[in-house]
């Protein structure tokens, strides 16, 4: 064993049981001095609980914790950050609206006089940015700045108002461009250099190898195991995860070239010059049986507005739409529904799931929807959609009563694509269906959709992903400016479409 | 998996729980405290006691509370209700009225129960003005998308004013018999009220548990966006909640003025919205939308009227009614406070643990 004073951290045995869903299982974690340490595994793997733990919101069954050499035991958030232990969310939680500085040293602000001391409390601010190379004016409104900065004075916050021995960031890099990010690395490195141990949350394995010390995977609610960065190949890190061999993941490469284009295959949807002032400029389109269409395009290009146009959420004020050679003259999802028109939305919490129903309501609600007020399905047969589902798309969960918030992303997104299922449809519109999933799920969502597309379903893949899109798709649709800027045929290479998607073809 | 949760615990978690304990809290205080209060007599053939007058007083709250329930279940409320009360009121006791409500009666050109009007068209009436009321409630809040608090605010204010409109202005004394059967009668000595609570709570039971509706309802409460992706008309949702709770009101406004022989713009159907939505919270549907129960609504509205009674029982002053009722909702809404539920819970948790390893 090596010298335990090096250790700031050392959890031991940690169990925590919730009901039916996620669990940790004797799980053994160490965190040392001036470490970046990533914490990495699956949506319902068991690292937030484990952070939770840490941080006191949830309080462990079994295990200790041992904190720079006493045990201790972590009573709230509140007590957490009193002892040392920091955390800097994935959504920034400070005022956008009140000043740096003042966010800064909220709750301990200096006192001269009996009022609060302006030009102190801005000295301090600019003394906790700097520590951290962040040069800003303290007084202008924390909205004026972008994310990044924000998140870093979150973090500032965190280490001013404590002497924080342990940072815990959440995934801290999901809003981040590139530079950003590489700034937040450099800051963390920074933190490393004093002696503060890092425990690093992502989903991004690039920014593992870029900045992370050790590795620990967990699996399950399981310990699969601490590993040295450097000695942990990358596709070796993703087996771990996933706890199966690689295989797997290249059968969705195959499974779309097995889906061989049929000639003389059916047209289902078509859509000419439809429109929307506003949203997206004329378009044409057209969708058949047996394939998967790609949609491609930056952050704003019009890819939701293209769904939304389609499935009837906006209206079009312009062109056509024939399903089955059939005009689509109201727009609506009801009208879509009954027309064998299926939208997974983009935001899935907003817009997709029901979170305190069933899974076996969720799943029924499309169908339901369908069937009308009156035509109410027996209980015994939305138990039968309900696990029929549930089995085929293999979505995790003890019971089709579980409630859907208590699920991971993965499992949600797999109940909202088991909703539309349930209603048989022709056209299934997927708006980023992965995002926020990890790497197991994606690909088992992308298999998902090729075999639909087997079936004899026109999928649309939409995603921000051009990788994933490229591997899906038969058909790419690249979108520019609110614009159809181009079609391609699935085999088209990734610059081509990012030079259509950057506007230079 | 469900067999391993304790059976306290299952209880405990059942909607109606928590409700029943507050019920049979005031019941047992009411037995320590006055003897009498149970005692059930027969006099002409009808029963009576306190506790069939706790039937009695609370059926329009009943009523009122079930509408109310759906409404609450949608994310919404209904301040109107109080108001619609008064409306459907104003509306019975004017046709009953010889002359329309244009002249008033005295008591000396007095004819016992006279009325040009049959009295299916007087039922109808009060029905129909109550229910028009919700649909306009539901068509400003999902037509209009004015928010419910506000939508249904203006008729509160708004439906008073309607209620004299309709009577002159006047409190008009209805004398009519056959009218006082729905407030006053009795078929094999139990009230008429109580009957018809029932027939409306069956109704309404199935209305949401035996068609898609009520499973509508509660997911538009929770995430009307996702709900309206699914393709379900959230619009249409609320526009049905809302006329139902004012036809519920129509009722209660037409046991209410049979009961008391009267209409007063001012006066029937006084801070019912508010009671109701007491009653709707005791049951433990949320605010916010989502899950409900008709039945433990139900039950609410039997708790306030049975802690109203009992404090007349005990000869609390009437001007004192008030206070004592603000104690009720303190209690309630602390014993609903998730801190409280925790507390009370890991209570109860131990206790079970120990008989189960003294088992």
């Amino acid at each position: 064993m090596i010298n335990t004073k090096d250790f700031v951290l050392t959890m031991n045995g940690i169990s925590k049981t919730f009901p039916g869903v996620n669990a940790l299982e004797n799980v053994e974690f160490s965190l040392k001095r001036g470490e970046i340490h990533a914490l990495i595994g699956e949506n319902g793997a068991g690292k937030s609980t484990l952070i939770k733990v840490l941080t006191g919101v949830e309080h462990p069954e079994a295990g200790s914790i041992e904190f720079d050499g006493k045990t201790v035991e972590v009573k709230s958030p509140q007590h957490a950050q009193e002892i040392g232990i920091s955390t800097v969310y994935q959504e920034v939680n400070l005022c956008t609206n009140i000043s740096v500085a003042e966010n800064i040293m909220l709750g301990h602000e200096p006192h001269r006089f009996g009022s609060i001391d302006w030009k102190q409390l801005n000295a301090y601010a600019r003394t906790a940015l700097q520590r951290l190379s962040v040069e800003i004016d303290v007084s202008q409104p924390l909205g004026n700045y972008s994310i990044a900065i924000q998140q870093m004075v979150a973090i500032a916050r965190s280490l001013e108002i404590t002497s924080a021995k342990i940072l815990i960031l959440d995934e801290p890099t999901s809003s981040l461009d590139v530079t950003e990010a590489n700034r937040l690395f450099d800051l963390m490195q920074k933190l490393k250099g004093e002696g503060i141990g890092i425990i690093f949350i992502t989903h991004f394995l690039d920014q593992v190898y870029q900045v992370s010390d050790r590795i620990t995977v967990l699996r399950n609610g399981k310990l699969v195991g601490t590993y040295a960065t450097a000695s942990l190949p990358r596709i070796e890190l993703i087996a771990k995860m996933l706890g199966r061999s690689i295989t797997d993941l290249d059968e969705v490469s195959k499974a779309k070239f097995t889906g061989e284009h049929k000639e003389g295959k059916k047209r289902l949807l078509e859509a000419r010059g439809l429109g929307r002032a506003g949203s997206l400029e004329p378009f044409d389109i057209e969708l058949y049986a047996n394939e998967v269409v790609g949609i491609a395009g930056l952050l704003g290009s019009g890819r939701t507005e293209m769904a939304n146009l389609i499935f009837g959420i906006d209206t079009p004020d312009k062109g056509s739409l024939t399903l089955n050679d059939r005009k689509v003259n109201h727009f609506s999802p009801l009208e879509s529904l009954k027309n064998g028109i299926a939208l997974c939305p983009e935001d899935r919490k907003a817009e997709g799931v029901v979170g305190e129903l069933t899974i076996r309501e969720n799943i029924i609600l499309a169908l339901q929807a369908r069937f009308g007020w009156f035509k109410f399905l027996q209980t015994q047969k939305q138990y039968e959609i309900a696990e029929k589902y549930i089995r085929l798309l293999g979505i995790s969960t003890p019971s089709p009563d579980q409630l859907v918030k208590n699920l991971s992303g993965g499992n949600q997104q797999k109940v909202i694509l088991a909703r539309w299922l349930a209603t048989n449809p022709q056209v299934l519109i997927l708006d980023e269906p992965t995002r926020g999933i990890d790497v197991g799920a994606k690909a088992e969502i992308q298999k998902l959709v090729l075999d639909l597309a087997e079936e004899g379903k026109s999928c649309v893949f939409i995603s921000s992903e051009l990788e994933e899109v490229l591997r899906t798709s038969h058909r790419v649709i690249v979108l520019r400016d609110h614009k159809k800027a181009a079609e391609y045929s699935g085999d088209v290479n990734d610059q081509t479409i990012i030079q259509t998607m950057a506007g230079n073809l | 998996m469900k067999n391993n949760v304790p059976l306290l615990k299952r209880i405990r978690e059942n909607r109606l729980f928590w409700p029943l304990v507050a019920l049979a809290l005031i019941l047992i205080i009411d037995a320590i405290f006055a003897p009498g209060f149970f005692k059930i007599g027969i006099l002409d053939g009808h029963l009576y006691g306190n506790l069939i007058d706790v039937f009695n007083n609370s059926a329009p709250l009943m009523l009122v509370a079930i509408g109310m329930t759906l409404v609450i279940a949608t994310g919404g409320v209904d301040l109107s209700v109080g108001a619609v009360i008064a409306i459907s009121a104003a509306m019975g006791a004017v046709l009953i009225n010889p002359a329309l409500g244009n002249i008033l009666i005295t008591n000396d050109i007095l004819t016992k129960d006279a009325t040009n009007t049959p009295l299916w068209i007087i039922v109808l009436a009060d029905l129909l003005a109550g229910t028009l009321c919700g649909l306009w409630n539901g068509w400003l809040v999902s037509r209009g998308k004015i928010q419910p608090m506000v939508a249904t605010l203006i008729l509160m204010v708004a439906g008073r004013g309607i209620a004299q409109l309709i009577t002159n202005g006047q409190i008009m004394t209805i004398y009519y018999t056959p009218y006082f059967f729905f407030g006053n009668g009795f078929i094999l000595g139990i009230p008429v009220s109580i009957y018809i609570v029932a027939v409306v709570f069956l109704f309404a039971w199935v209305l949401v548990r035996k068609t898609s509706i009520g499973l509508f309802i509660e997911a538009v409460g929770i995430n009307a966006k996702s709900t309206y992706y699914s393709g379900i008309s959230e619009k249409n949702i609320k526009l049905f909640v809302y006329t139902f709770c004012g036809f519920c009101a129509a009722i209660a406004g037409l046991i209410l003025s049979s009961y008391v022989h009267s209409a007063d713009g001012n006066n029937n159907g006084l801070n019912y919205e508010l009671d109701a939505i007491l009653a709707v919270v005791i049951g433990g549907t949320l605010m916010t939308g989502g899950r409900f129960s008709l039945f433990a609504s139900v039950i609410g509205a039997l708790i306030i009227w049975t802690f109203t009674i009992t404090m007349y029982t005990f000869g609390v002053p009437a001007n004192a009614l008030l206070a004592g009722r603000a104690v009720l909702v303190l209690v309630v809404i602390l014993l609903y406070s998730d801190y409280a539920r925790r507390f009370l819970n890991k209570i109860l948790d131990r206790k079970g643990s120990q008989h189960g390893t003294a088992n």
